[in-house]
């Protein structure tokens, strides 16, 4: 274990932060289900609204559940650093030895480990209410569990930059919904791609590609973010 | 003794009086440039053999999508700069590039859906430059939109500055997987014209044009920034002193 310059080990900071985060999280458990059940209900409303044949479902199975895992991905951000910034727990995160890279991982870990895994997880149920051809869920999980990761990463740069913001919802929709965009051309085409025959392979290695750029770039981003908006 | 002149930069003053000096005869001349560049496109270069007149548009969409993108990097190298060495000058420049970077998207997008009507047949296809220049406009307006709600100008900027430079990392990406879905999808294949490489009575004017547009670019940013340092130096003497001397100017033009 490396040790900081203050004498500080550097990782206990991280691990103090993740046992916090899952132990509040497993305190309010509805709050894991909101994501979910707009996942949910917002599939169920596809078919009424689109058509419920199965050929066509068949087609835009893999596009939808995509897009509505990142809408809901997407209403979540918010709460990342919210109840930290309200509390005055983010100018200890800040003042504190521990780099403040390895605070925002611990907290996007535990953001992505009860949004996005929860999301990938149940999305082959949601899989079979869309007709999704056979080849097609265990690329679908796989693509999620990694994209949402991804999403989970540029969404806290989102988070942090709206925090100070007291009607945050339309900034942060406007910054990272750009930014999900190659996210969701590889994930949904991963999918399509591998029902279609090609297999997943070389869309989750890009989608692999871009979670190891994310996991370099975006905590760094967040950090600076989150010093900037909480001492304006 | 070299590094004089950059940090000069971080002085608004030493730029709001030097781009003075400068702009009695760079204003000048890029008008004229634009409207030799424009009238010598639409109204001397030859027709299309294909398209016909409707080409024409290329002469004022073509450098206006060169300059939204090239704008994006323009935006993010001031905020890099305003981030690393601390400097006011350089925010000012980045906040300015925004909405002219917008406007230029806007005019492309626009220009590009009058161009596809007659050609294509229909105002917008999912073509994959269509989409980059729709999210470009976004990521623009993401810049434009935060720079407004955020409660400290000082702030403001660095926010900005932050989002502006993890935009640089994603504009190629997301510029690649455009590209790459659009060929995934093989719509009804449209070809521009035909792999036929322009002819140089059509490249000259359209040279011009580019030129016009990059000296037209410099002179929104110049008087864009302008005005931002006289918003936020309207505290300081040297902006009193300046808005005085114009008024005593004005009084005394009056008397005559």
């Amino acid at each position: 274990m490396p040790i900081g310059h203050d004498g500080y080990q550097v990782g206990t900071g991280f691990k103090a932060i993740l046992r916090r985060d899952l132990t509040s999280v497993w305190r309010n458990r509805s709050d894991i289900a909101s994501p979910l059940v707009f996942f949910l209900i917002s599939i169920t409303l596809l078919p009424l609204g689109v058509d419920p044949s199965d050929k066509l479902l068949a087609v835009i199975a893999p596009g939808m559940i995509w897009i509505m895992a990142l809408l809901a991905t997407l209403l979540s951000l918010d709460s990342l650093f919210r109840q930290d910034y309200d509390d005055g727990s983010l100018t200890q995160f800040i003042l504190s030895p521990q780099p403040l890279y390895l605070t925002v991982l611990a907290k996007v870990i535990v953001h992505w480990l009860t949004t996005g895994l929860p999301l990938a997880l149940i999305a082959p149920v949601l899989g079979v209410m869309l007709s999704l051809p056979a080849g097609g869920y265990w690329p679908l999980v796989l693509s999620l569990i990694i994209g949402t990761a991804i999403m989970s990463l540029i969404g806290a740069m989102g988070a942090a930059l709206t925090v100070c913001l007291r009607s945050s919802a339309l900034v942060l929709t406007l910054i990272v919904m750009p930014l999900y965009l190659p996210v969701l051309i590889i994930g949904s085409n991963t999918v399509s791609s591998s029902v279609a025959g090609f297999g997943a392979a070389q869309g989750l290695a890009l989608l692999g590609a871009a979670l190891a750029m994310a996991l370099l770039v975006m905590p760094v981003a967040a950090a600076g973010a989150l010093r900037i908006s909480s001492n304006h | 003794m070299a590094w004089q002149w950059f940090h000069r930069l971080g002085s608004p003053r030493w730029f709001y009086e030097k781009s003075s000096r400068w702009l009695v005869w760079f204003a000048p001349l890029s008008i004229a440039l634009m409207l030799v560049g424009i009238g010598w496109g639409l109204g001397f270069a030859p027709i299309d053999s294909k398209q016909g007149d409707s080409y024409r548009i290329i002469f004022i969409h073509m450098p206006a999508a060169a300059l939204a993108l090239a704008g994006y990097y323009i935006m993010a190298i001031a905020g890099a700069v305003g981030l690393i060495w601390k400097m006011k000058l350089p925010f000012m420049v980045m906040k300015s590039a925004a909405p002219i970077g917008a406007a230029l998207t806007i005019l492309t997008l626009a220009t590009g859906s009058l161009w596809g009507h007659p050609t294509w047949g229909t105002f917008w296809e999912w073509d994959a430059r269509n989409i980059f220049m729709l999210v470009l406009l976004f990521l623009y307006a993401g810049i434009v939109v935060l720079a407004e709600v955020y409660p400290s100008r000082d702030a403001a900027d660095k926010a900005c500055a932050i989002l502006a430079l993890v935009g640089t990392i994603n504009v190629p990406i997301i510029y690649k997987s455009v590209d790459w879905w659009y060929s995934l999808h093989q719509p009804a294949s449209i070809k521009l014209t035909g792999g036929s490489t322009i002819h140089s009575s059509m490249l000259y004017p359209l040279l011009v044009c580019i030129l016009a547009y990059y000296c037209f670019y410099t002179l929104a940013l110049i008087l864009y920034t302008r005005r931002e340092i006289l918003v936020r130096e309207a505290r300081t003497s040297w902006v009193l002193e300046l808005a005085q001397g114009q008024g005593k100017s004005n009084k005394a033009g009056d008397g005559l």
